[in-house]
């Protein structure tokens, strides 16, 4: 089992910067979740990792011992591709053998392996079979095992669920989430379905364009997100954003928009200082919105403007001034669509962010830590 | 609405029993004219074969197509030579087959790792490469004949089996590669990735993961350059005058340029000797033909 830490890790292609600059450790035994939209270097992360892709710049440590110029056999890393990459003239056991071969392992040591694994993720019954004759499910299973049976300090997931159905899906999800935590293996998942990446992972790092935006807890980068990427990737459906501006005059500080007025409590005041007169942005989770129908003096209001029944919930689409903001309730919706509401803001719930930079803005609402996340300039 | 479904049967259709019956008609009378077409044209070919074989067994044809009288005289080549001039035949068999396996090795043996390099390796001057063996594949062969025999003159190889080979390996080449190249291309960079990580060397991976998935591309470049090998005529009477290196197709060519009156019977014969043994190769190897186009193996990925 190992610590793995990237330090300034850059990888580019040609003009393409791929990967920039990431600065990442994984504890022993961590199962860390890449999280991103396509294209943003997730792969790439990984092939260096594997010790397919020799970095641009920067450094990959494994238990403080330096890896970049250590090649692909010597790094003890078990990978499964996105496309699986079975061998497709090996029948299931052999793929599954493959690395202990290489590795000369005894005859009976790599049987008696390849059938514990086997076992463990019940393919025993196929390992007679040839990859063209198995379910995408099953190669799934097999690339695992493939991975797992050279009992590898690292363990490396590309997108390991998206060829599956969504029942497969949350089952092997919790499959392998079980199989880590027994194995204790270190684990790095790719994935840009942020539900996985919220369920699986210990930790996860949000991507974007080779950059990693916000590393944290799951739970915390759902009720804290760093940025406004964060805040509108994380999240189904998704935050609402409103551009506002932030006033303090009248020793009311608020938040205001064209038809819209938010108060604020007088603990927001110095966090926002800076931010006086310009603008921001407003993110309020779909989920964490609620509305009443009886009038209420002070509270903002709008109109219901189309209902979304989603079964468990309804999705109240609604329109205050020229904004168009959406609330989840449970159940069905008391209000119908052109009634008049009044939305209930909690303030623990609002999200500010700097509306140059993006970067979020405390409301001093409670104690919260101070942000993680720097400003980046010009992002 | 029936109009429309006896125009155009929709799935739904389909069941209508007129309908079935008509489609039936019509696809009878399409394959019915395909085969007649095929028959027609191959029929000079056959008629050729035919006359091959009839010429051989008999000991006169009547107006040049009826046979008379069978016979086996014309097969006596088979234990002693026509005449003192012509070299033993098996021995001329035998480099025959020397001439196809030799070419296929060198095929097999350049085309293979090149092709993997070209397919799966940044190197500078790549495109280029890739460029100038399709042009040296434009090149008709004959044109360089001159210029080889004095190559060869000077690398010792002429009459020899070996600088036949190796030169008609050299102009075929650039065909073997770019097949081989399309097989190669068509193996994903995951699979080949997914080795290294499970700890094989380069070198490794390509003779255990990559080598067996593009066997249908050795397979068939294999089969062109025996074939290939066997029937070479040009390259083998330019090349090889001495007797004891001849090829069957030296044979042959001496029987038809006999200063004799040429005797169509040994002719037929000796024909009928040299393809037999493509014939049947071809016959067992076809399946795997079938399998292949350029870019790959048929329905593989
Ligand atoms: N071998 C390569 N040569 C050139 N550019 C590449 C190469 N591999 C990746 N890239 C580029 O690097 C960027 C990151 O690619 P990467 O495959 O890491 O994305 P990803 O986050 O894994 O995306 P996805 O979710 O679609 O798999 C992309 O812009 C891609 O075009
Ligand atoms: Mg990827």
């Amino acid at each position: 089992m190992a610590r793995i830490r990237l330090e300034g890790l850059t990888k580019a292609f040609g003009p393409v910067v791929a990967v920039n600059d990431v600065n990442l450790s994984i504890e022993d035994g961590e199962l860390l979740a890449l999280l991103g939209p396509s294209g943003c270097g997730k792969s790439t992360i990984l092939l260096m990792l594997a010790g397919i892709y020799r970095p641009t710049r920067g450094d990959i440590y494994f238990d403080d011992q330096r890896v970049n110029d250590v090649p692909p056999k010597g790094r003890g890393v078990g990978l499964v591709f996105q496309s699986y990459a079975l061998y497709p003239h090996m029948t299931v056991f052999d793929n599954i053998a493959f690395p202990l071969r290489l590795r000369r392992a005894k005859r009976e040591e790599i049987e008696r392996r390849v059938r514990e694994v086997a076992r463990t993720a019940q393919i025993e019954e196929l390992l007679a079979r040839k990859p063209s004759q198995l379910s995408g499910g099953q190669q799934q299973r097999v690339a695992l095992c493939r991975a797992l049976v050279k009992e590898p300090e690292l363990l490396l997931l590309d997108e390991p669920l998206s060829n599956l159905d969504a029942r497969l899906r949350i089952e092997t999800r919790t499959e392998i989430k079980r199989l880590q935590r027994e194995l204790g293996i270190t684990t790095i998942l790719v994935t840009h379905d942020q539900i996985e990446a919220l369920t699986m992972a210990d930790r996860i790092a949000v991507m974007r364009s080779g950059v990693i935006e916000q590393l944290s807890k799951p739970q915390e980068l759902y009720e804290r997100p760093a940025n406004l990427f964060v805040a509108s990737f994380i999240g189904d459906p998704p935050m609402n954003l409103v551009r506002m501006e932030f006033r303090n005059d009248g020793g009311m500080p608020r938040l205001e928009t064209a038809g819209l007025t938010i108060q604020l409590p007088p603990s927001a005041r110095p966090q926002l200082e800076r931010a006086e007169g310009r603008e921001v942005v407003l993110g309020v989770r779909p989920e964490d919105l609620r509305f009443r129908t009886e009038p209420a003096p002070g509270l903002p209001v709008a109109q219901v403007f189309m209902l979304e029944p989603l079964g468990r919930d309804t999705l109240v689409d609604m329109r205050a001034g020229q904004q168009s903001i959406r609330a989840l309730v449970p159940g069905s919706s008391e209000a119908k669509i052109g009634d008049t509401v009044y939305l209930q803001l909690e303030v623990e719930k609002l999200h500010v962010f700097d509306g140059v930079t993006g970067v979020r803005l405390d409301l001093g609402a409670g104690e919260q830590p101070a942000l993680r996340v720097e400003a980046k300039g010009g992002a | 609405m029936p109009e429309l479904a006896q125009n155009r049967p929709a799935a739904g259709l389909r069941a209508d029993p007129r309908v079935l019956a008509r489609e039936r008609r019509r696809e009878r009378a399409l394959a019915f004219g395909v085969y007649a077409f095929l028959i027609i044209v191959s029929l000079p070919l056959v008629a050729g074969y035919g006359w091959l074989v009839l010429n051989s067994f008999s000991t006169e044809l009547v107006h040049g197509v009826w046979p008379e009288g069978f016979t086996l005289r014309h097969w006596r080549f088979l234990w002693e030579p026509p005449s003192d001039y012509y070299p033993d035949l098996w021995r001329t068999t035998w480099n025959t087959l020397w001439l196809a396996i030799g070419m296929t090795v060198t095929m097999v043996a350049v085309a293979t790792p090149t092709a993997y390099a070209l397919s799966r390796m940044k190197f500078r001057g790549r495109s280029l490469f890739l460029a100038l063996t399709l042009i040296l594949h434009a090149f008709p062969g004959i044109t360089l004949l001159i210029a080889t025999y004095y190559v060869l003159r000077t690398l010792g190889l002429l009459n020899s089996i070996p600088g036949v080979f190796l030169v008609k390996a050299a102009l075929m080449l650039p065909l073997g590669v770019w097949v081989m190249k399309g097989f190669y291309d068509a193996i994903s960079w995951d699979v080949e990735m997914s080795a290294l990580v499970d700890g094989a060397s380069r070198i490794q991976t390509w003779y255990k993961v990559m080598l067996p998935q593009v066997m249908p591309g050795v397979a068939s470049i294999s089969i062109f350059s025996f074939i290939y090998g066997w029937s070479e005529y040009i390259y083998v009477i330019t090349f090889i005058q001495d007797k004891n290196a001849w090829t069957l197709s030296s044979y042959i060519n001496s029987i038809v340029g006999d200063y004799r009156f040429l005797d169509y019977g040994l002719l037929s014969a000796t024909a009928l000797f040299y393809i037999a043994p493509v014939l049947l190769f071809f016959f067992f190897t076809q399946k795997y033909l079938m399998r292949v186009t350029i870019g790959g193996t048929k329905g593989g990925s």
